[in-house]
């Protein structure tokens, strides 16, 4: 278990927390792309023992959450049909559409299961030929290769009932379309580690060079984070804008060669709408020719479907790093995990979740959670 | 039961065509022969106790010879629903009489008696009833109580998922003790009597749904004697809880809004077993969110805090009891965490069904 005990050292990580205090020189925000990220620097506490010269900004890398309501709403109306098997993974469910989750949808009878090997999907239609399975397939690069082994598996198997519900997005248009807002305020980037164990970290170059912004590759232990953190810092004091890896026990340049060429297989560049953000040209991916037999959207007549967001929900806002999540008018009250108004509270990947629940004493300035 | 679709050549008249002692069919809970043959065969056998074998439609019962009438009674009743019916380290019978047991002990009472009613699916093989009746009744010796009346129902196949169990419990509260969820106070000490999410995890590896496989068993356990052990080393102990569905985190978070205390745990001190960590560490869970149905939560005044430890760990269910928070005055309500690295963190109650994450 070294990997967990050694990378949740505190006294490791202080050590890096004082060469991070030793190293800064004057303010910088940078973004920890991943929701996973900042569930962990919640988690751990770590914003607090940062010197305040560092601030932490949190990005669009929860697939819960930019998941599109159109498409939420798309995949409530394919559950809520006679004779299909909607599964999914389990953060999905909750997930409100413009009128309700996947969870009431099951209680009002629909079949919705949660798998969590998206090649479970194929094995509940080989078990139900009479009923057509349709897999919910979101995600960044890190599901995108297994959710596409599904397809790849149907089609060998020759499967007429099972489909997909594709919401594939990419990473590197996300951090174009954050660095290309006129208002960005992000300077430097802690890149999604298991993203780059899929797909390498051979696209970041240009980005940073385009954008004279250093970036990161970092995991998810505390200790990675800090790592991180530290050769981010330690960029921007010297003016540097160069990639660097602090994950190296997981990811390499090239990243893994299987899993894209079976994502090229199978996908092809699509504009994807973001939720709370909006479309981001070539962000996402879709069936491509070979495979537009599985593709869920063109099986069921659900094209039609288009719904417009919540007015109070910030969370594209949250997302694009502008806004955290209590400068939200609807944080905690109108909006909490038990009522989310948007994916960013449901998701264990959401920013307004990791601030609610591990954080949300000490955003209230009235009741500060008084540390030993 | 009410069940107007039985045929009438089913009536209590005709001789019944088939015996069914493998399966169970919709006669078996007619109240009528079949009722009475499976009563006999299965449950008789294994749970005799007094009361039952009377056969009558009530129990009378006697509370025990120290009570003289005084003290209170304790109360409780609890359902039982769990997939797989058997999983490592136990089966839902087991489940059924410790959760009763446990809930009444909670009070500080000595559990006494303990009631059973079951639904049954049609088609449930009778050796599978055999089976967790004879764990419930292992389990009632172990625990020390009497299973003194039960009702049997079935309901038509597919209505219910094999089999599901009410207990209720009766137990006596000797005068002396106060002991509750609103009862703890600003320095006392938070124990736990072993490792936590156990449970949680077993039921969930062995239903097989989420494709990994643990070595990990259910601690599935009566709690009362370790009860008895702790108040006898601590005898002004507050709170005794044990953190069931919703695992440490809510029950703790139940105990700090009843008491209007906070509750501050250290991370680093909070025993978890290996596997149970590494799976949650895989599907995303975080274990203090994971169900027990062996463990127990004691909150004890500072002076007792070492005694009841030293108790805890005496008994052979309560080994790796551990020492791991305090309760203090300010932030009443909130459960907050020291975490590994120095931070702070809320621990909330669990909001929902707790979902494995993507990735």
């Amino acid at each position: 278990m070294n990997y967990l005990d050694d990378f949740r050292d505190g006294d490791l990580v202080r050590g890096v927390m004082k060469e991070i205090r030793r190293t800064v020189t004057r303010k910088w925000v940078i973004m920890e792309i991943c929701g996973g990220q900042t569930h962990s620097i919640m988690r751990y506490g770590l914003d607090e023992l940062l010197p305040p010269e560092v601030e932490l900004v949190h990005g669009p890398g929860c697939p819960v959450c930019v998941t599109s309501l159109e498409l939420i709403d798309k995949a409530l109306a394919i559950a809520s049909q006679p004779n299909v098997i909607l599964a999914s993974y389990g953060d999905m469910l909750r997930v409100p559409g413009s009128q309700r989750d996947l969870f009431s949808v099951r209680a009002s009878g629909g079949q919705v299961k949660v798998v969590y090997s998206p090649l479970d999907a194929v094995k509940l239609a080989q078990a139900n030929p009479d009923k057509q399975v349709v897999f919910f397939g979101i995600g960044f690069e890190t599901t995108a290769p297994n959710n596409a082994m599904t397809v790849v598996q149907a089609k060998a198997l020759g499967l007429k009932n099972y489909s997909m519900l594709v919401s594939q997005v990419r990473v590197p248009p996300a951090m174009h379309a954050i660095l290309g807002s006129p208002s960005n305020r992000v300077q430097g980037f802690l890149a999604a580690g298991h993203v780059c164990a899929v797909m390498g970290y051979w696209e970041y170059p240009p980005i940073a060079w385009q954008y004279r912004i250093p970036i990161v590759v970092t995991g998810f232990e505390p200790l990675d984070l800090v790592q991180g953190i530290l050769m981010t810092v330690r960029q921007l004091e010297a003016g540097r804008c160069d990639v660097e890896n602090a994950y190296s026990r997981v990811v390499t340049e090239q990243g893994n060669p299987a899993a894209q060429k079976i994502i090229n297989s199978v996908y092809e560049e699509c504009d994807r709408n973001w939720r709370g953000i909006g479309t981001i040209p070539n962000s996402g991916w879709r069936l491509n020719e070979a495979y537009a037999d599985f593709d869920a959207e063109k099986r069921f007549q659900v094209g039609h479907i288009q719904t417009q967001e919540s007015q109070v929900c910030i969370a594209g806002q949250i997302l694009q790093g502008l806004k955290k999540p209590h400068q939200c008018p609807a944080f905690g009250t109108l909006c909490t995990p038990e009522k989310p108004l948007g994916a960013t509270m449901v998701s264990s990947e959401g920013a307004c979740a990791a601030y609610y629940r591990y954080h949300r004493s000490r955003l209230s300035q009235d009741e500060p959670v008084g540390a030993e | 039961m009410e069940d107007t679709s039985l045929p009438a050549f089913e009536g209590p008249v005709c001789p019944l065509p088939l015996a069914h002692e493998e399966q169970i069919v919709i006669g078996h809970g007619s109240g009528g022969r079949m009722t009475h043959d499976l009563i006999r065969k299965v449950f008789l056998p294994r749970l005799s106790s007094g009361p039952l074998s009377a056969g009558n439609d009530f129990a009378r019962l006697t509370l025990p010879e120290a009570a003289a009438l005084r003290g209170r009674l304790s109360v409780s009743t609890d359902s039982h629903i769990v997939t797989p019916l058997f999983f490592p380290g136990g089966d839902i019978g087991r489940l059924a009489i410790c959760g009763t047991v446990n809930d009444m002990s909670m009070s500080g009472a000595v559990p006494l008696y303990i009631t059973a009613g079951f639904i049954l699916e049609e088609g449930l093989p009778v050796s599978t009833l055999e089976r967790v009746v004879e764990s419930m009744r292992a389990a009632a010796e172990e625990a020390g109580v009497q299973i003194v009346a039960g009702d049997t129902k079935v309901v038509e196949k597919g209505k219910a998922d094999q089999l599901f169990i009410n207990t209720a419990g009766v137990g006596w509260i000797s005068e002396e003790r106060v002991i509750g969820g609103e009862q703890a106070k600003p320095g006392d000490v938070v124990l736990v009597s072993g490792t936590l999410g156990d449970h949680g995890i077993a039921v969930l590896a062995a239903r097989g749904e989420l494709g990994f496989e643990t070595g990990v068993e259910s601690d599935v356990a009566p709690l009362n004697h370790l009860i008895a052990d702790v108040l006898a080393a601590a005898p002004n102990t507050h709170v005794l809880r044990d953190p069931t569905r919703g695992g440490l985190a809510t029950t703790l978070n139940e105990i700090a809004a009843q008491s209007r205390v906070s509750i501050w745990l250290e991370e680093k001190s909070i025993p978890l077993n290996p596997s149970v960590r590494a799976a949650c560490e895989m599907l995303g869970f975080d274990p203090l969110y994971v169900a027990n149905e062996g463990k127990l939560i004691v909150i004890v005044p500072e002076a007792e805090a070492e005694a009841a430890l030293a108790a805890m760990r005496a008994s052979p269910y309560g080994r790796a009891a551990a020492r791991v928070g305090t309760v203090r005055a300010a932030d009443p309500g909130r459960v907050l965490v020291r975490t590994l690295i120095g931070g702070t963190r809320i621990m909330d109650m669990l909001a929902g069904e707790m979902l494995p994450r993507i990735c």
